[in-house]
């Protein structure tokens, strides 16, 4: 490569970025569609479907949700996962890019690519960790989720209207959008406070979306045994053939 | 130039895409949730569809289907035509001929006119998912056939039955959990389902605040994975699980019971002494007749005050009684009596933690903590608004009093033929607790609570059924009593489908499931003409589908088809459209006028009504006309009298003219918006000629807010009675007492033990009706249980509703596919391995009345009793102008092929429903599973004949869709 030596990333003033809240997230996929149906007419779009009544049917989402379970029975947890790309601070899609077409706002963050320098090569997608970037194969080029910056500086759009469509839709309210360099804002306080944090830290990308993590109500009074576990009471063998989180059973539905 | 090597982007990606776009307003219907949304459009095409923030249901969200709405616009499955079956060929095969509207109206009346002057009931008019029932059951009314229902039978009637017989509402648009408030929420028997967006709206607040969710279910998907708790339960037991809580909260005393005392029955005595007033409440003969179902006045209680007995009303809730609960006393006259409380602690004195353990699988352990739980949540942890409110008895009570336990239940409690009697048990639960309409705990929306029965006797009489002459009341409604069933005097149904016969006497909903299988049996009659409305009865809609399918096209010795004339109304080309006679192309919801009315299903809130109109905003496609034209069409030409002036001519111009101008009583019309001549009078007022324009102006939707000491205790709270009768919401304004004893389910049990002098049940159902018409809760296994060998089918298989798709509308929607294409069979990985199945592999699964071969999949978020599948995504190849491979047909299957529409019973067969409701039973089938050969095809099975495209179908089904309404240059 031309660079052995990555340069220390540049840190930006403002990081726009989603915080999704697993705590509600029930994995209706209403950030799915709605994603889809503003993007396929908006500036990033068509956002193209194959097969679309056929056989394995095959299109591009910006945004996914994946659905696995961890634990086993009876004390299993089921996890919706809603999942686009993060906005990392430090994007490796962005230099891999042998057109530049794959870059990052300066002004807020948002990592995007250019279609009109896109020649399809998916780089940037094998450099993603995340799986996160969505090749479209009817115009050749490589897409990926926006944060809508196409609505949120739309001046037409009342302001109340300019957030991602997929924020504007969530119905349980598990999607936040802000800056997360600014401490006073809704996602800082909410990772703050909240626990958020980032997917595989240790890939050093420092994705700007966070996840809140699940929190447990205990009992509205006080029990004998405040943590109860169902598995301790049933009769017979734990669950043979154990799941593994990601390995869960509706995962494929998710794809 | 050279620009691309600049380091700018060229390719704008904040271009703004909104500059020339027009905003109308209307109310989804991507599922019966009734969301406002607002659509963008773009010279004529739809750009974006987002929730309305001005909409009270769901104030600007919007879920996976309604931002699919789009798809479902541009589906290639969209019926444009108005279609005959073409000459010779078989029903099923989906052979056609376009005809013009003006011929199919010339068809339809020519012979729903013969029909309608010789014997009407040989005109059936069964729906799917409308939200018109308004309509279509004035429909069947003024034709003059009592063989009409909407989907209601095979769908959660258990649920809307035994919740409004016990308390007067039920879940969803009938009323739901305050959230707001709860500090607890109980979710059992729920996926994702009715009323989603506003479930998910306050599911979220709740979770945020810190609220403790509980879900009980065989399942955990959907809302159930954020319960902080999941509580495994097997299916057809929450009952059990009911009955064991309540006794332990009588065990515990952990019950309100100034509440039971003023605002149930549960004070009132009981006749002990064997005879026709046996199990009925005693009453004072000099104070009139005896109450009933009907008339809850004129009962007794006894107060330990003065250790005498007092008229229950208005005696019994005067300062300074003390209404004994339990106990046993004589009346003057020596009848023995004891409150029907006392009944109810005698019932769940057996139904112990540990019997409940056996039965549904949770420790008893668990079972007594939950108890404790809920009731020292609601009782210990209570608390009062300071709002003053009247009861119906005119006190004055300072405060309303907060009971923050919520529940709720859906389908999962009522799609089992033990359903009717387990909500009855989770409306007691909750009645005991003191949660109904209460803050934290139920509360109604208007225009419930209706009356406990209500108001709307069914029509059931024979000989009111005359050529040219309309019903003399609605088909359906809420029997108070043996004297308001359908039937004949020898006991047999009046109606084709068996509702409101003594087999399932509080069929409120109809029951549509039996449909197709009575009338080709002709049983109790054979019928002409079945005009079927987005249901897909040779699909997901029908038990039994191969057989259904088979019957649909079966022929009598005459060679004429059983049921001679199928009329289909559908927007897609469903597996049902192929068995039509007459196809008639219904429009998307975008295209149309629609009501959700206060006569109907309105979308209430807890603090009031609230109506809501879709308008058309954009143009229907093709020659489709919405289902209500072609009606008021129909009746206009059939000359039925709610819709002839009295020259003769037509009164309504089309729907949007019907829907001003009908009043159901004055003042009263399907819009309670902007009435008067000037618009400004609401919820009653002479019709308003503009109403359509005040609702599209505001949002589509009218929203009433009742003053603060309105909003609850409502089934009591006088001021609100009153008002609601005066806006024509019900008809009386007497207090709702809640039913913890019903004395009409006693009413049907006297009946068939020959008790009572009326009418009687014939001999084979005596027994049946004896034994599930208890006026208290109680338990019993799905009736399925005892007709097969159980051990050779040990598992329990159900369905569940995926929260992207609603039922089998969602397979054409390019969007919705994506996220699921085809089902797996979910199935604990112990009870898999038992059966030498690998994860992922092809099995059978095996009911007692039929098999399949599908895919299937380890869960441990299953109990390992219980194996599931996600309903209708399956579809008949060919259908819904997918591809003859796609997933849906090849990968994807129904549950509906293992489960029977019909029962063994007393020598013949009787419908696999709730004997009490005539509730489909779906959940109720056992199944087994074995591993399919290594040879076998990799297919579903069973398969069936690929269908062609209809004439006229929108079609155009690329390969390549990319969906784009282009920025003007």
């Amino acid at each position: 490569m031309n660079n052995p030596v990555q340069p220390a990333p540049e840190t930006l003033a403002k990081q726009l970025a989603l915080v999704i809240d697993l705590n509600v997230c029930v994995g209706c996929h209403a950030c799915v569609t709605s994603c889809k149906e503003w993007n396929t007419s908006g500036a990033a779009g068509p956002l193209t479907d194959l097969n679309a009544y056929g056989e394995r049917p095959t299109g591009t989402f910006f945004n996914r949700v994946q659905t696995f379970e961890a634990d086993s029975y009876p004390d299993t947890q089921t996890i919706h996962f809603p999942k686009s790309c993060l906005h990392c601070e430090d994007p490796p899609c962005v230099p891999v890019c042998p057109t530049g077409a794959s870059y990052k706002r300066k002004s807020d963050g948002i990592v995007l690519v250019d279609y009109d320098k896109c020649i399809g090569c998916k780089y940037c997608s094998w450099a993603c960790p995340y799986g996160a970037r969505e090749f479209d194969e009817e115009r050749k080029v490589m897409t990926k989720c926006t944060l809508c910056v196409d609505r949120i500086y739309d001046e037409l759009l009342p302001p109340q209207d300019r957030k991602p469509a997929c924020v504007k839709a969530c119905p349980t309210g598990a999607r936040l959008f802000g800056d997360v360099k600014d401490p006073d804002s809704e996602v800082s306080q909410a990772i703050r406070e909240r626990g958020g944090y980032q997917l595989m830290p240790e890939w050093e990308t420092q994705p700007a979306n966070h996840y809140l993590p699940r929190q447990i109500t205990l009992s509205t009074v006080p029990q004998a045994q405040p943590n109860f576990r169902l598995g301790d009471f049933l009769n017979g063998e734990p669950a043979s053939g154990k799941h593994k989180p990601g390995s869960g059973a509706m995962e494929k539905d998710a794809r | 130039m050279f620009k691309f090597l600049s380091s700018e982007p060229v390719h704008d990606a904040t271009a703004s895409s909104t500059a020339d776009t027009e905003v109308k307003t209307t109310t989804c219907y991507m599922c019966a949730c009734r969301c406002g949304i607002r659509v963008h459009l773009r010279d004529g095409q739809v750009r974006y569809i987002d929730g309305n923030p001005d909409h009270p249901i769901n104030k600007g969200v919007i879920c996976a289907k309604g931002s699919a709405g789009i798809m479902k616009q541009v589906s290639p499955a969209r019926l444009t035509q108005p279609l005959l079956r073409r000459p010779g060929s078989e029903r099923g095969e989906g052979e056609f001929e376009p005809i013009s509207w003006e011929r199919a109206y010339e068809l339809l009346t020519e012979r729903l006119g013969r029909i309608r002057a010789t014997d009407p009931k040989k005109f059936a008019l069964f729906t799917g998912r409308d939200q018109m029932q308004a309509l279509t059951g004035l429909f069947a009314r003024q034709f003059g056939t009592p063989n009409y229902a909407a989907h209601g039978g095979f769908c959660s009637v258990n649920m809307a039955a035994g919740m409004i017989y016990s308390v007067g509402g039920s879940f969803w648009e009938f009323g739901g959990p305050d959230l707001d408030r709860a500090k607890l929420f109980v979710m059992i028997g729920t996926a994702e389902d009715h009323h989603s967006n506003p479930m998910k709206i306050a599911l979220g607040d709740f979770k945020r605040k810190g609220g403790r969710f509980i879900s009980i279910n065989p399942v955990r998907t959907g809302y159930s994975a954020i319960a902080d708790e999941w509580i495994p339960i097997r299916p057809g037991t929450d009952g059990a699980l009911f009955m064991a809580l309540l006794h332990e909260l009588l065990a515990q005393g952990l019950v309100d019971r100034s509440f039971l005392q003023r605002f149930t029955n549960a004070p009132q005595l009981v006749v002990l002494d064997e005879g026709e007033r046996e199990g009925l409440f005693a009453f004072d003969p000099a104070a009139g007749p005896p109450g009933d179902g009907r008339h809850p006045h004129n009962k007794l209680a006894w107060d330990l005050a003065s250790g005498r007995v007092v008229q229950a009303y208005p005696e019994g809730v005067e300062e300074g009684r003390q209404l004994a609960l339990e106990g046993h006393y004589k009346l003057a006259d020596g009848t023995r009596v004891a409150p029907a409380f006392q009944l109810l602690r005698d019932r769940v004195a057996d139904t112990t933690p540990e019997w409940a353990e056996d039965i549904t699988g949770i420790p008893s352990e668990r079972i007594r903590q939950l108890a404790r739980e809920v009731g020292e949540t609601a009782l210990h942890q209570a608390f009062e608004l300071p709002i003053p409110w009247t009861d119906a008895w005119g006190k004055r009570h300072p405060t309303t009093q907060g009971r923050p336990v919520a529940f709720h239940a859906m389908r999962g409690l009522a799609a089992h033929s033990n359903g009717f009697q387990t909500v009855r048990a989770l409306a007691v639960l909750m009645s005991v607790l003191g949660t109904i309409d209460a803050p934290g705990g139920f509360r109604h929306k208007a225009p419930y609570p209706r009356h406990i029965v209500p108001n709307y006797r069914a029509f059931n009489d024979p000989s009111m059924i005359k050529p040219n002459t309309p019903l003399n009341a609605a088909p359906l409604g809420f029997p108070a009593g043996p004297d308001e069933l359908a039937v004949h005097e020898d006991g047999t149904p009046l109606r084709i489908d068996h509702a409101f016969s003594w087999e399932h006497p509080l069929s409120a909903h109809g029951m549509m499931h039996n449909v197709i299988t009575n009338a080709v049996r002709g049983d109790p009659y054979e019928i002409d003409t079945l005009l079927i409305f987005m249901a897909n009865m040779a699909w997901n809609s029908t038990m039994n589908t191969m057989e259904v399918r088979k019957k649909l096209n079966a022929r009598g010795e005459d060679g004429n088809y059983k049921i001679p004339f199928l009329v289909v109304c559908d927007a897609f080309q469903s597996e049902m459209v192929a068995f039509a006679d007459l196809v008639l192309p219904d429009t998307t919801y975008l295209e149309r006028h629609d009501v959700m009315s206060m006569l109907d299903r309105p979308i209430s809130e807890y603090d009031g009504p609230v109506d809501s109109v879709r308008v058309p905003v954009v143009e229907p496609t093709g020659n489709c006309k919405p289902f209500q034209e072609v009606l008021i069409e129909l009746a206009s030409r059939l000359k039925f009298p709610a819709f002839t002036r009295e020259d003769g001519t037509r009164k309504f111009k089309d729907y949007p003219d019907f829907v001003v101008n009908f009043q159901a009583q004055p003042g009263v019309g399907f819009l309670m918006g902007w009435r008067g001549k000037d618009g400004t009078e609401h919820l009653r007022g002479d019709p308003n000629p503009r109403q359509w324009e005040m609702y599209a102006r505001n949002n589509c939707v009218f929203q009433y807010h009742m003053p603060e000491d309105q909003q609850y205790m409502r089934n009591w709270n006088q001021p609100y009675l009153d008002f609601a009768k005066d806006k024509g919401w019900r008809q009386r304004n007497d207090p709702v007492q809640l039913a913890i004893y019903s004395d009409t389910l006693q009413a049907f049990r006297l009946a068939a033990q020959g008790k009572s002098k009326g009418r009687q049940p014939p001999e084979h159902l005596r027994e049946r009706i004896a034994t599930y018409f208890d006026p208290l809760p109680f338990w019993y296994a799905p009736l399925e249980t005892a007709c097969i060998d159980a051990d050779r089918y040990p598992l329990a298989a159900i369905t569940q509703r995926p929260m992207a798709m609603y039922h089998s509308w969602d397979s054409q929607n390019a969007w919705l596919r994506q996220i699921h294409s085809h089902n797996y069979l979910y199935v604990n990985p112990r009870t898999a391995q038992e059966a030498g199945i690998e994860d992922g592999g092809w099995a059978w699964v095996t009911s007692a009345w039929g098999e399949l071969r599908c895919m299937l999949r380890y869960s441990d978020a299953v109990e390992p009793g219980t194996v599931w599948t996600w309903n209708a995504i399956g579809k008949g190849s060919g259908a819904w102008q997918l591809a003859p491979a796609a997933d849906e047909s090849r990968k994807g299957f129904l549950l509906n092929h293992l489960i029977t529409e019909e029962l063994p019973f007393a020598g013949g067969h009787i419908s696999n429903s709730d004997p009490v409701t005539g509730q489909a039973g779906w959940y109720d089938v056992r199944v087994n599973l074995r591993p399919a050969a290594p040879e076998e095809p990799a297919e579903t099975f069973p398969q069936i004949a690929t269908v062609p495209s209809a004439p006229g179908v929108l079609g155009g089904a690329r390969k390549v869709l990319a969906y784009l309404v282009p920025r003007k240059p």
